[in-house]
């Protein structure tokens, strides 16, 4: 009943020992995502939503949405906004409170991931310019931490956007009707923009690390990018890379992109 | 007299029920239950060391429920994190819970139980405190028992049970009253509020129909606990 809160030096060393001759211990190569289990309308009263699984990490995502005023300097576009929540439920290691750091940075990385990419189109989102238009609120639980929850919840969103439906709107009491939802999608684009995350552990690259692998991380870039395009980018964590090194997390990201899409596309609908 | 419930259930019958323990790989216990389309999971850490310390009982070990709504559990969303209404869900479950779990060899230290509505159609601190009790057996905390917890209703003049969500919203007559009870298997009350207008005599038959559903809620959380145990 007792709870480790970091992972072990000793077993960090190991980790690295292990990394050096291309090996993990859960035998995965070291660009190999764990599998990758998505379900969606996980949660009836939300406009989308999606779980997702990868390995023992699962992350819950909802969306739901409200007519509000656009914002001044884009009166033709919906809003968006993404925010995560890192619950005690899901880790001995996380506690009740006001959200911390890593909760804000998920959040905020995803947020631009989905904003960046023009994978919502947002000026369809308006309903009468410069007065009426809808937000779209991305809210990501977090159910089970086993490492790389940023990534999960990247694919998780992708899900409940791909799920969810806009709700009626009534224009003359200029109300939404909730629990009523129309049969239209919210406007998305074809290229589906995925966030990854390279880390770099001991002199080697990993991604999708477990917790044990991430606790012992130096460095780590999150790269969102739709079939090459690049749309967004967040270094993490104090270690520096070399010029070469950063050309060898884009390589690995092509890579994984590829790879990723294949294990999820056949389970977004 | 007889009152029609719009989806057909009889006066006595609950919504239809499910159970699963360990659902949290990372947790000492947990466990989803699920009635009708409410659904709640619940995660138990601990006995571990009680933070803050000033909090820390040294003659026993405390029990530390947190009860919260996803955001997009219901049709409006709510903002996320903790409000008044969760903050007295979470005590009353402790309370429902305090008299079965056994906390006396361990003193300065707390059991957390987390509990997250994914789902909600009314009954969620029901669905939260059946979830709760299953994790906490799942995660081996002394128990002299588990609790069962069903909200029974009134409408108008008729008791049913397990009020839903367009129930709870029944506006005829004396309206819906709204009465969620926590039971032992041998009928021992932990848990009883009352929201409406009843009398004396109904109010009885109320906890007479709650001890006798809360039953069948507790051969579904036992077989579930028993299902984990047997690697099912």
């Amino acid at each position: 009943m007792t709870t480790t809160q970091t992972t072990p030096e000793i077993t960090g060393n190991r980790i690295k020992k292990y990394l050096e001759k291309g090996k993990r211990f859960d035998g995965r190569a070291l660009d190999e995502f764990r599998n990758i289990q998505i379900e969606t309308g996980v949660s009836k009263n939300a406009e989308g939503s999606a779980r997702v699984k990868l390995g023992k990490t699962e992350v819950l995502v909802g969306v739901k949405m409200d007519v509000g005023t656009p914002y001044p300097d884009s009166p033709n576009k919906g809003n968006l906004m993404v925010t995560a929540e890192l619950l005690p439920l899901s880790s001995p290691r996380f506690e009740n409170g006001p959200p911390k750091f890593p909760a804000i940075e998920l959040g905020r990385v995803l947020d631009r991931c989905v904003r960046e990419s023009h994978f919502i189109d947002i000026e369809k989102l308006c309903i009468k310019e410069g007065e009426k238009v809808w937000t779209v609120f991305i809210d990501v639980y977090s159910l089970n931490d086993d490492g790389n929850l940023l990534d999960a919840a990247g694919i998780g969103i992708i899900a409940a956007l791909k799920d969810a439906r806009i709700p009626k709107y009534d224009e003359e009491t200029e109300k939404v009707l909730y629990g009523e939802l129309s049969d239209a999608n919210i406007p998305l684009s074809k290229n589906i923009p995925l966030s990854l995350t390279i880390h770099k552990i001991g002199k080697e690259f990993v991604v999708d690390p477990t917790r044990e692998e991430e606790d012992v991380g130096e460095t780590r870039v999150t790269i969102g990018s739709s079939n090459g395009k690049i749309s967004s980018m967040q270094k993490g964590e104090e270690q520096k890379l070399t010029i070469e090194e950063m050309g060898k997390v884009l390589d690995i990201n092509d890579k994984v992109w590829k790879d990723v899409f294949k294990k999820i596309e056949g389970q977004l609908k | 007299m007889a009152i029609k419930r719009e989806d057909g259930r009889k006066v006595d019958e609950i919504r239809p029920i499910s159970a699963k323990v360990g659902i949290i790989p990372n947790a000492d216990g947990s466990a989803m239950y699920q009635s009708g389309k409410t659904i709640a999971i619940a995660a138990v850490y601990g006995p571990r060391e009680h933070h803050p310390r000033n909090q820390r009982n040294p003659a026993k070990g405390t029990l530390r429920c947190d009860y919260n709504m996803l955001s997009f559990s219901v049709t409006e969303r709510i903002r996320p994190g903790p409000n008044r209404r969760a903050t007295e869900i979470s005590k009353i479950t402790e309370w429902a819970l305090a008299p079965v779990v056994m906390l006396e060899d361990y003193p300065g230290m707390v059991v957390d139980v987390h509990i997250h509505m994914t789902q909600a159609d009314a009954g969620t601190r029901c669905a939260g405190i059946n979830a709760a009790a299953m994790a906490l057996a799942h995660a081996g905390i002394p128990m002299k028992n588990i609790v069962s917890s069903i909200a029974i209703g009134k409408l108008d003049k008729t008791i049913v049970a397990d009020l839903n969500k367009h129930e709870e919203d029944f506006e005829e007559g004396e309206g819906a009253t709204d009465i969620p009870i926590t039971m032992t298997p041998d009928g021992e009350i932990t848990h009883i509020q009352l929201d409406g207008t009843i009398d004396k005599e109904q109010l009885k038959e109320a906890i007479e129909m709650a001890r006798k559903v809360s039953k069948e809620i507790y051969e579904v959380q036992k077989k579930a606990l028993k299902d984990v145990g047997e690697g099912k």
